[in-house]
């Protein structure tokens, strides 16, 4: 079973929902990406999301571009991505991770080269925000080949008969997109969030993560009712970015935002 | 005959998924695949419309003013000694350059399909006018994404875009340019999916625009083959055109395709030069990649993120090109070159003198091109350039390359 499922079957049977944090590695500087991830665990993430930089993130907004930026100005690419997981497995051998990014850093590592190291170093999944389906056949089949699980995106706008097109593609879990627009732009709408849940769940029986929109302890705990896995990114690139000047303070300050998320989750998962 | 590249070309690209050989296709974003599906629907329905067909015939003679002219430029040719040189005059089009053709087409469609709002990027600022022209006449909101650097080098475009009621917005992001409008554009139009139809400039971007935006730009090749035979007798031996997308260059190759005998340029800009790595020539010197929603040539470092562009021309100023163009550079049915800045701006001087035609600084990149082809050609060669936009834009530019002011 791959670290993925066997995350989330625990937190089934904790009755837990995940609470997976993403961050831009590199941001604001290469040496403080380890120290934050670990914190975050310590502090209650069970899942961790790891961006990898790209010059032109089309499908995020201003907050992430600039993690970006700040990011490539140290000049961290896939490969320097892929060996901080590496480092973060030297402590941590159990806490699963996904890398998002976009196509073009893929391509040019080459699908079965990233595989490849992706797999030694011990990443468990790769969610390609630019790479529906429709273009995936052969990345699928060569992540599969390493055991990396293939996370994709729902969005409001998908139709059913995308949903199910998805499912049959997807691995590990599938995200769902709260929101119509970029990263950290709208509030969620979690009525439509739940009415979305529940299509979903028609036609898979993989974990559902929502993310997008989920800013606050109170945003996190109400996803948590209709979701597996909160997803959290903006807010936390956004506490980075202020105090990206001071990097050494960034793990404690991301543990405390992690830290009350989780809070707030639990309080709601013990009264479900 | 087996199947040779010349006798089914037009069937077999793109396929049903938008690919051309390996490139093309739709990488976007889950958010918007729904609403590149419903355009494809759309575009399928309307393309064979005759009502839609008509009303679009109609604007592009009456708006537009098309046909445009070809015209043979006796002092040129005279001037380089070789080919006659004939110029497909875009530039006389409403607005001033090809981009109306296809913006004309898009927003009749965005009606069509109930869209009350338009966006668009722009680079050197005329499909960004091109767009606001038609949004205005057609009572829409129209919004316009344009580099913050673009906005200063082509401030009277900008201004247009204004007089016609568009919103302009200047993009600070990344390089300030063309692609990061195009990203811009890309969120906005994931933020406001419902009520929002997007008119990309280019053949770029994620299936149906490539083709689409092609077959509203093929008018222009349409219109020339006829006028050429008929003015010459015969087919031209050459076609030369300039590229940053592309647009203008497959709207006339595109009816040539299957005439192999016809040899067509496509002009890159190579800057300072492409060896010092300033330039936006990713035919030339690029390789394979995904960006905006198609895979095709890119400008990219060796770990995929895109490097900066540069061209004196903010039109060529992209790092990527239309997925088109890198099948038939890959199958060796068109030839890719680049002419540099100084090329580019002597033989803007060179037509003007020459001809009494100030040339945009994107299509001067094409003259620049025919100034070292023709020669090499015999006089009873014909070369057939599309002069793909007027030179009115570019006034501060090339002034402030003379050191002068206004």
């Amino acid at each position: 079973m791959s670290r993925i499922s066997h995350c989330f079957e625990k937190l089934k049977t904790d009755g837990q929902t995940a609470l997976i944090p993403y961050i831009t590695a590199g941001d604001p500087e290469p040496w403080v990406t380890v120290p934050i991830l670990h914190a975050m665990v310590d502090a209650g993430a069970n899942l961790l999301e790891l961006g990898i930089p790209f010059s032109d993130p089309m499908s995020d907004g201003p907050v992430i571009q600039k993690a970006c930026e700040r990011a490539l100005k140290n000049d961290v690419s896939l490969k320097h991505v892929l060996d901080m997981v590496r480092q973060f497995r030297e402590k941590d051998k159990i806490t699963p991770i996904v890398l998002m990014g976009y196509a073009n850093p893929l391509e040019a590592m080459g699908y079965e080269a990233f595989a490849k190291r992706a797999e030694e170093v011990g990443v468990d999944g790769i969610l390609t925000v630019d790479m529906p389906p429709e273009e995936s056949e052969q990345f699928l089949t060569i992540m599969d080949a390493h055991n990396i699980d293939t996370i994709f995106l729902v969005a409001p706008t998908t139709s059913p008969e995308r949903m199910e097109k998805i499912a049959q593609s997807a691995k590990g879990f599938i995200y769902y997109v709260s929101i119509k627009g970029v990263t950290g732009s709208a509030s969620l709408d979690i009525s439509e969030v739940s009415e979305k849940m529940t299509q979903l769940r028609q036609r898979t029986s993989l974990p559902l993560g929502v993310g997008f929109g989920i800013r606050d302890g109170k945003s996190a705990a109400a996803v948590s009712e209709v979701a597996d896995a909160v997803v959290v990114g903006s807010t936390l690139v956004g506490r980075i970015a202020e105090h990206a000047n001071n990097p050494e303070i960034l793990p404690e300050a991301l543990a405390g935002l992690v830290a009350e998320m989780r809070h707030a989750i639990n309080a709601r998962d013990m009264a479900k | 005959m087996a199947n040779t590249m010349e006798t089914n070309y037009y069937d077999t690209y793109p396929d049903h998924n938008g690919h051309f050989g390996q490139y093309g296709g739709r990488f976007v974003g889950e958010t918007l695949m729904g609403a590149i599906y419903e355009l494809e629907q759309a575009y399928q329905q309307y393309k064979t419309d005759p009502e839609f067909q008509a009303e679009m015939d109609k604007d592009l003679a009456d708006f537009v003013g098309r046909p445009s002219p070809i015209y043979l430029a006796e002092n040129l040719t005279k001037k380089l000694g070789g080919a006659q040189i004939y110029l497909k005059r875009e530039d006389l089009n409403h607005t001033g350059a090809h981009k109306i053709n296809n913006t004309i087409g898009q927003a009749l469609l965005a009606k069509r399909m109930g869209k009350t709002r338009i966006i668009a990027e722009t680079g050197a600022g005329q499909h960004g006018v091109a767009t606001a022209t038609v949004a205005a006449r057609l009572g829409m909101e129209c919004i316009v994404y344009m580099g913050a650097e673009d906005v200063q080098r082509q401030a009277q475009n900008v201004y247009r875009m204004k007089l016609l009621g568009a919103e302009v917005i200047p993009v600070e992001s990344g390089s300030r340019t063309l692609k990061d409008a195009l990203n811009e554009a890309l969120r906005d139009w994931v933020t406001n999916v419902d009520n929002t139809f997007y008119i990309i400039g280019t053949v770029a971007g994620p299936h149906p625009y490539p083709a689409m935006v092609r077959d509203f730009q093929s008018i222009i090749g349409r219109e020339a083959r006829s006028q050429i035979i008929k003015a010459t007798g015969k087919l031209p031996d050459a076609l030369i055109a300039c590229i940053g997308g592309g647009s203008n260059a497959i709207g006339l190759f595109h009816p040539f395709i299957e005439d192999k005998e016809v040899v067509m340029y496509g002009v890159e800009g190579a800057g300072h030069g492409i060896e010092t790595g300033q330039h936006s020539a990713p035919l030339s010197a690029g390789t394979p990649g995904v960006l905006h929603g198609n895979r095709t040539y890119l400008m990219q470092d060796e770990n995929g993120q895109i490097i900066e562009t540069h061209s004196i021309s903010a039109g060529l100023d992209y790092p990527g090109v239309g997925p088109e163009h890198a099948l038939l550079k890959d199958i060796g049915r068109a030839n890719y070159v680049s002419v540099t800045d100084d090329e580019a701006l002597e033989a803007f001087h060179t037509l003007t003198r020459s001809e009494g035609i100030i040339p945009a600084l994107e299509s001067s990149h094409a003259i620049a091109y025919a100034c070292k082809l023709a020669p090499t050609m015999s006089p009873e060669q014909v070369l057939l350039i599309n002069l793909s936009g007027r030179g009115d834009k570019d006034m501060h530019t090339v002034a402030a390359m003379a050191g002068l002011t206004f």
